[in-house]
This record gives C-alpha cells, sequence and structure tokens, in this order.
C-alpha cells in the first residue's frame, strides 16, 4: 500500500537574515545579496510527506516547483532528504508570477502529473508571506483542503486525519483523499541530508542545466545509464497552460510602489505614574490609531 | 544556523593533502565499486566531491542539532532504571539525526551498507562532533569498534554486524573490569564454551563502559581456563538482542556527561567468537585501542576548537578598562597560544589519520589478493609511522586540549568560572582525554620506542628535506636545531642504560619529538596556506623552542642519583 505525494515547494531568497545590502536603491529585493534557500515552511511539508513514505514505503513522493532554472537546486535538495524525484516547471510566461498565476500554473502541472493521492505544501512562503498558494491550488483542483497541519495521524485507505493548528491550540480533522495539506512551521523539522543520497543524486539534472555550455556535466554518459538522474521540465505548452493566466498578464496583483520605511523616534513624550497621566497615554494612542 | 565545516577552513585545507589522491585510489580499489553502487564515486575529483559533501552534512548537523544540544545533555545526562540505560532526550535527537543523515558506518565498506570513507574524512567528521558535545563523539564514535570486527570477525558476522552498525545501531568495547584497567591482562571475566547451547556463554563484571547498553558489544573475555595472563584472553560479540547483560549502575562522572559510563553484570550472557582464540588481547584490542586512540586524539583537537572559538568570542565582546580585552598583549598571548597549539595538534591529527590510511587500506587489499612488493614495502612503511605517531597524536591532542580548556576558562576570568558558559563543561570534558584510550603516561610508553630507535628523528630529518618558503627558512633552522638536541638527549640516556632514568625521562623526551614534528607540519601547511597558517606556525615554533630547551636542561643536568629523590615513602 502506498500513496502518491505531491510537494509543492519554492526556492526563495533568505530574507532571514537580512544585511544592509538586502534591498536594491530601487526598492527591490536584492537576490544577488540573498542566498536562495528551500522556503522552510516547504521543508516542515516534505518531511511530512516523507513519514508518510516511512509508514507506506510504497509510496512516491515527488517535488514539483516553479522557478528559473536555478530552482532545480531545490529538487536536488528534497532529493537528498528522501523524495524520489521531481519536475520544475520553467518558462518566462511563468514569470512575475502573483499567487493567483502561481497557482493556476501549479494546478495544470499537477492535472499533468495526474495520479496524485496527497499535494502537500508549506503555509506561506518567507519572500511573500501570502499563505495564498496553497489554498488556490485546491480551489483550482476542486480539492478538500486542511492548512496549518502539524502532523499527519493517520492514513486509512482513502481517509486522511491531520492534527492542525489553531488559535491557542490543536484541532484533529479528518478529510478525504485526495487532498491539499499545507504545513505550519510548528510540525516536525525536515531529516538532514543523507550521505548516501547526496551522493547517488548529486549529479541529477534537469534538460536546460544537462544541455549548459558554460557548465556542462562532468559524467554525461550517467544521464544516460541513470534515468533517477534526469529532472522533469515542463514549460507552458508541456502542461497545456493558458498563457494569459499565466506570470505577469496572468496576475491581476500589481505593485504600484516599493517604499522603505525606516522606523524612528522623531519626538518624544514623559509620563509620569500618576492617573492622570496614564489616561493621557491611552487618550494618545487612541487618537493615533494605535490601539483601538 | 552555523556549519562546523564551513566556518572552520582549516578542516578543508587538511583533507586536500596531496598523499589523499594515493588514499582514495587504494581505499576505492581504482574506482572498482561505481558500477556496482549506485552512490560510489567515478573517480578521485568525485570521490573528493563526496567527502566535501557529507562533511558539509556533518558540519550542519553539529552546528544546528548537536551543539545546542549539549548544554541540556549536559545537565540532564542518561538514566538507568531495570539495567537498561536511556539517553538524555538531547543525545537520542542528536543519534536520530546521524542516523537519518546516514553517518554510522562511515568506513565501513558499501556492501555492508557503509560509505567505504577513508579515515582521514571519517576523523575530520570526529574532529566537528567532539567540537559540538565531546561527549557525543563517545557515542557516535563507537562506530570505530566496527573497524576492528571488519578486520577480524568471519563474513557470516560481518554480514549479520556490520549491515547493523550501518543502519544506525550502537557498539562499545567492553574491556575494562575493576581490577583490570590499564592492566587488560587482568581481566577475568570468563567465557565458557557451552556444548547444550552451542555457543560461548559471559560471566562476570565489567566496568567503565562507554556506552555499556549498545546493541552490539565487543567484550574481552577469559576463555582458557587457568591462565592468568594475556594469552589465555579471547574477543567476542555479544548482541544486546540476545539477553543475558544487564546494566548495574551508569557512573556519575566529572565530564562527558552524557556518555552513559556503565558497569556490566553478565549472567550466561550468550556470546560468538571473534577471530582466534587467544588473541583477544595481543591482536584484537591493540588494533582496536590504536582507532580508539585516534578518535580520541581528534576528540581533543575538536575541544580544543570548541575551547579557542569561545575564548575569541568572549575576548573580542568583553570590555575592561575602555576597551575589549583582546586588545591586551596578555589576553593575546593566551589566544594566539591556544590557535597554535590547536593547529598543530590538528596538523599532527591528520597527518596520522593518512598514514592508518594508507596501510590499512593495503591491509585489506592482501586480503584480496598478494601485494606486490614495493606495495608491501609501502604498507610496513606506513605501519610503523602510523604505530609511532597514533600515541603521539593522542598524547598531545588530549594534553593540549586541557591546556586550551584551562586558558579557555582563563580568558574568561571570574565569569568563567561559573556555570553560565559553555567554557567550564569544555573543562571538565577535556579532562578524561588524557586519561581514557591509555593514559598520557601509557602514551609514552607506546611512543618511548620510535624515541630510542630513531623513528621520529628519521621522519624529522625527511621533513626537514621538504621545501618550505623562504620566509620559514628560520623556523626550519630552529627546527633542526631541536632535532639535533632530540639525538643528544637520547643518546645520553640509552648510553646511561638505566631503565629507571629512561623511564623517568621519557615523557619529556617523546614531548621533544612532538614539538619538532608539529613544528614541522605547521610550516608545511603555512607554505601552502600562509593566511591561515603563518601566524600559529611563528607562534608554535617559538613556544616549542623554549619547550625543548626546558625538557633539554632537565635531562642533560640529570644525574642518575637522582632517581631516589623521586621515591616516595
Amino acid at each position: 500500500m502506498g500513496y502518491k505525494i505531491v510537494v509543492l515547494a519554492k526556492q526563495v531568497p533568505d530574507t532571514r537574515n537580512v544585511g544592509k545590502d538586502a534591498m536594491t536603491p530601487e526598492g527591490t529585493v536584492n537576490r544577488a545579496a540573498l542566498p536562495a534557500i528551500f522556503n522552510p515552511e516547504d521543508l516542515n511539508a516534505l518531511e511530512q510527506a516523507l513519514q508518510i513514505k516511512d509508514r507506506f514505503p510504497d509510496s512516491t513522493v515527488s517535488v514539483l516547483t516553479m522557478g528559473p532554472a536555478r530552482a532545480a537546486e531545490v529538487i536536488r535538495e528534497a532529493m537528498y532528504r528522501g523524495a524520489d524525484g521531481g519536475y520544475l516547471l520553467s518558462d518566462r510566461a511563468f514569470a512575475g508570477a502573483d499567487t493567483l498565476a502561481t497557482s493556476y500554473a501549479l494546478s495544470t502541472a499537477i492535472k499533468k502529473i495526474g495520479d496524485f493521492d496527497i499535494i502537500i505544501c508549506g503555509r506561506q512562503a518567507i519572500d511573500g508571506d501570502t499563505a495564498q498558494v496553497g489554498p488556490q491550488v485546491a480551489e483550482k483542483l476542486g480539492l478538500t483542503q486542511i492548512t496549518y497541519a502539524e502532523k499527519v495521524e493517520k492514513i486509512e485507505g482513502k481517509r486522511i486525519t491531520v492534527k492542525r493548528h489553531i488559535d491557542g491550540g490543536v484541532e484533529t480533522v479528518e478529510g478525504p483523499l485526495p487532498i491539499v495539506i499545507t504545513v505550519n512551521g510548528s510540525a516536525d523539522a525536515c531529516r538532514p541530508r543523507n550521505a548516501r543520497r547526496v551522493q547517488k543524486y548529486k549529479y541529477a539534472l534537469t534538460p536546460s542545466e544537462a544541455k549548459d555550455a558554460n557548465n556542462a556535466p562532468k559524467y554525461p554518459e550517467l544521464l544516460k545509464s541513470r534515468s533517477y538522474l534526469n529532472i522533469t521540465e515542463w514549460g507552458v505548452a508541456d502542461v497545456d497552460g493558458d498563457v494569459n493566466q499565466c506570470g505577469l498578464s496572468g496576475s491581476p496583483t500589481k505593485v504600484k510602489t516599493v517604499q522603505n520605511i525606516v522606523f524612528q523616534a522623531k519626538e518624544s513624550k514623559t509620563f509620569t505614574d500618576s492617573d492622570a497621566d496614564i489616561e493621557s497615554l491611552i487618550v494618545d494612542l487612541l487618537d493615533n490609531k494605535i490601539i483601538g | 544556523m552555523a556549519n562546523f565545516f564551513q566556518d572552520t577552513p582549516e578542516l578543508k585545507h587538511h583533507l586536500s593533502h596531496p598523499l589523499m589522491r594515493r588514499i582514495v585510489e587504494l581505499k576505492e580499489r581504482n574506482y572498482a565499486d561505481k558500477d556496482k553502487f549506485d552512490y560510489a564515486p567515478q573517480d578521485f575529483d568525485d570521490a573528493m566531491d563526496n567527502y566535501h559533501r557529507v562533511l558539509e552534512i556533518v558540519g550542519e548537523i553539529c552546528g544546528d542539532v548537536i551543539a545546542p544540544n549539549a548544554e541540556g545533555v549536559d545537565h540532564e545526562g542518561p538514566k538507568c532504571e531495570n539495567g537498561r540505560v536511556t539517553y538524555a532526550s538531547g543525545t537520542a535527537v542528536n543519534l536520530e539525526a546521524t542516523r537519518k543523515a546516514g553517518l554510522m558506518g562511515m568506513s565501513m565498506p558499501r556492501r555492508f551498507g557503509g560509505l567505504n570513507f577513508p579515515v582521514v574524512p571519517y576523523i575530520m567528521a570526529a574532529d566537528m562532533v567532539s567540537r559540538a558535545d565531546a561527549g557525543f563523539e563517545n557515542l557516535w564514535g563507537l562506530q570505530d569498534c566496527a573497524e576492528t570486527l571488519y578486520e577480524f570477525g568471519n563474513e557470516d558476522q560481518k554480514q549479520r554486524f556490520l549491515t547493523r552498525v550501518c543502519a544506525g545501531e550502537t557498539m562499545s568495547m567492553d574491556l575494562t573490569e575493576p581490577d583490570a584497567g590499564s592492566d587488560l591482562q587482568s581481566v577475568m571475566l570468563k567465557a565458557t564454551y557451552s556444548e547444550a547451547d552451542g555457543c560461548w556463554l559471559l560471566n562476570g563484571v565489567k566496568r567503565f563502559i562507554t556506552n555499556g547498553d549498545s546493541d552490539i558489544h565487543l567484550v574481552l573475555a577469559r576463555s582458557e581456563e587457568g591462565t592468568h595472563d594475556g594469552r589465555g584472553l579471547s574477543m567476542f560479540i555479544y548482541d544486546k538482542r540476545q539477553g543475558g547483560v544487564n546494566v548495574r549502575r551508569i557512573e556519575n562522572k566529572m565530564g562527558i556527561k552524557g556518555s552513559p559510563t556503565c558497569e556490566l553484570v553478565y549472567k550466561n550472557a550468550k556470546a560468538e567468537l571473534c577471530g582466534d582464540r587467544r588473541l583477544g588481547l595481543i591482536k584484537y584490542v591493540m588494533a582496536l585501542m590504536n582507532g580508539a586512540r585516534l578518535g580520541i586524539a581528534a576528540q581533543g583537537v575538536g575541544l580544543s576548537q570548541a575551547a579557542y572559538n569561545e575564548a575569541l568570542a568572549y575576548a573580542k565582546d568583553r570590555q575592561q578598562f575602555g576597551k575589549a580585552i583582546i586588545e591586551f598583549p596578555a589576553v593575546q598571548e593566551l589566544l594566539a597560544t591556544m590557535k597554535a597549539k590547536l593547529d598543530a595538534t590538528r596538523a599532527l591529527l591528520y597527518e596520522t589519520a593518512r598514514f592508518v590510511d594508507v596501510y590499512k587500506a593495503l591491509d585489506d587489499i592482501a586480503k584480496e589478493r598478494k601485494l606486490e612488493p614495493e606495495e608491501r614495502q609501502e604498507q610496513k612503511t606506513f605501519a610503523r609511522l602510523a604505530d609511532a605517531f597514533t600515541p603521539l597524536s593522542k598524547l598531545m591532542g588530549s594534553e593540549y586540549a586541557n591546556q586550551n580548556a584551562y586558558d579557555c576558562i582563563q580568558v574568561h576570568g571570574g565569569s568563567g568560572f561559573m556555570k553560565d558558559y559553555t567554557c567550564e563543561r569544555l573543562y571538565r570534558d577535556a579532562r578524561i582525554t588524557s586519561i581514557y584510550e591509555g593514559t598520557s603516561q601509557l602514551q609514552t610508553v607506546a611512543a618511548i620506542r620510535y624515541v630510542t630507535t630513531n623513528v621520529y628523528l628519521n621522519k624529522i630529518r625527511e621533513y626537514e628535506a621538504i621545501p618550505t618558503a623562504p620566509e620559514y627558512d628560520n623556523l626550519k633552522n630552529t627546527l633542526k636545531d631541536m632535532a639535533d638536541k632530540l639525538g643528544m638527549v637520547v643518546n645520553q640516556v640509552v648510553e646511561s642504560k638505566n631503565q629507571d632514568f629512561l623511564d623517568l625521562v621519557a615523557r619529556r623526551m617523546v614531548e621533544i619529538a612532538a614539538h619538532t614534528i608539529m613544528g614541522h607540519l605547521l610550516i608545511q601547511d603555512a607554505t601552502k596556506n600562509p593566511e591561515l597558517f603563518a601566524k600559529s606556525a611563528n607562534v608554535y615554533v617559538r613556544y616549542a623552542e623554549a619547550e625543548v630547551e626546558k625538557a633539554v636542561t632537565f635531562i642533560r643536568k640529570f644525574r642518575e642519583e637522582y632517581l631516589a629523590d623521586y621515591k616516595q615513602a
């Protein structure tokens, strides 16, 4: 008995360790200054997928990611930790996507994959922090969704039981397969890369990477003799996507301006602990809409 | 978010030594595994790339899991209930992480599920693990025992046990008994062959057994009734699944508190013989101990690194008299000497590991085919060097770990004496390294024959012939002078033909050899990588010169009649 699991993962700039040069003078993210990493909550999702595979060894765990050629690194990273393989969705037409266009593109790829029981992803990515993509994918595929998951408790036949994180506690819910699950950062941390798997999968490449003249594969014959080293790569046409719903043209969200806000104290007020002073402070805060 | 491999460029330097090409070629049998195993390397560069990638995993687990858990493990410690040991919760997490990362059985052949790594990258992992938590290194590092099982067990035993070690089961070596510590010839644990059970039965008590509740034990026991010396001892494999061994208690120790040190009671414990009868101590335990000593040398180096890092960070941070204390020459000397001792013992550690690698790989090849004459010569040369350098590396690695932990507290001042800082744990953890797997005094016993037979001196003369950068010519002359002095005092002591005199000054002579060897290794390192090692080479050779002078003065002025002054009533 096994389940077909697709993990949605995103390569993101590491916004957790932001230095002075993190933003360009124009107010956009300076991607060169921030290392590209596996979105942290997607790693929590991968761990849940791998735990299902631990329980049901016939399961397969595939990673689906959308991004430029270098996003294949996310797929390799997942393979080092236990995923069986992956799909890179990469096309100029996908570029500049907001959450709506992203979830559209991902859902077309999932339809193309076709045979799946569980779609699982992180709650949100640390670059956009929207938490919209998972739920939108579920909507587009017409599937049940469980958000803020902390643990897949059990799967019996076509029913899955999931503990989810809610305000002030946890809630255990049950749903039917196929299903979309988004995983919270409070779930189990992802297992480390495995020494044998790193050595086995380090030469896994997408077709574009294999053709890259500037960075030719070191052992091209391995790509022929070891099929698992070939990472699937799809463009818009491969997933029968509607170009108008992809990328910038499919994104109703428009960024008007980006502003750098630097918080600084311009003036200060001193209050004593008298009732009158405290009341005047509260009135000030209410007036400024800081509390209300 | 620290990575102990990435943040210590000295490690990559030692991994890139030219001898690695020969080591990897031997270990990989010219890359014969590449078509049999999907994770075997294609060639030398591919193998080196594998070592780097796997050591990055080790470095990440050390930085993100093991080091952050160390304080909690130190406080919580393991528990013993109903004859079984439960690890501290942090230890269990550490073990799970290293298992999932596939870091058990690193040096075992792939056919058992191992990584087939040479000793050098394995020891490098031990170096990092020890920096993260020296107590955890004891548990993780006991995978070393697999090496002995691999060398001397039969094929069936290897298939059954080594696969389990590679999958993450832990090991222990049950040697010490209440009346047999350094003197293992006195081991009394009784092994009797039971015709009824078709196996050996073990009865008796073992003491001070690190990780004594492990899954697979190597046990030294007396199989030959009526014997009283080492020739009556054999080595046995005890599988915990068989039952018959209980933990009576665990020791309350000063340091490495996460590592359970057990007293074991054997009651008709079923066991199987490993190798031949009567060779338990004289052959197998000697091999086991050599591996373990290199592991302790790595533990010392890792602790030295941790001590240096803690001291450096504190010295930069701590302000006194209006400036950071790192600005004061007295503190600078402490820190520079710590770094020099760290770099010196690390250089010695990897030099030793390379010697072990070459001879062990050739030993292993000799089981498959007859060695060519030049290979036999190579095997002999490197085996001798490994035997000579292992006690030296253990002696200096452990002693400098203690000195660096002491100086680390000194840099911290009063705060270092409080339980709030990591340095007090390092100080406690370091203390055992110069005691177990043979005290410093016993390392001296193992090393002194290579002093008196000029094995060290001949190697030092070879080092003198290795070209180094001209800016180190002065240091090299100083080192030549130190070697001359070593030759001189050795002659004086040997010519006296007084064994007590030799024994009394042996440690000093061994240390003169060690200082000189480490000095040479550092100027070689500094020649290749001045940014990393120039300061340490300068600081260490100056330090060593003065230390050698001290030892030489003691020996030269010593008269045999002084021996009486050292005998206490």
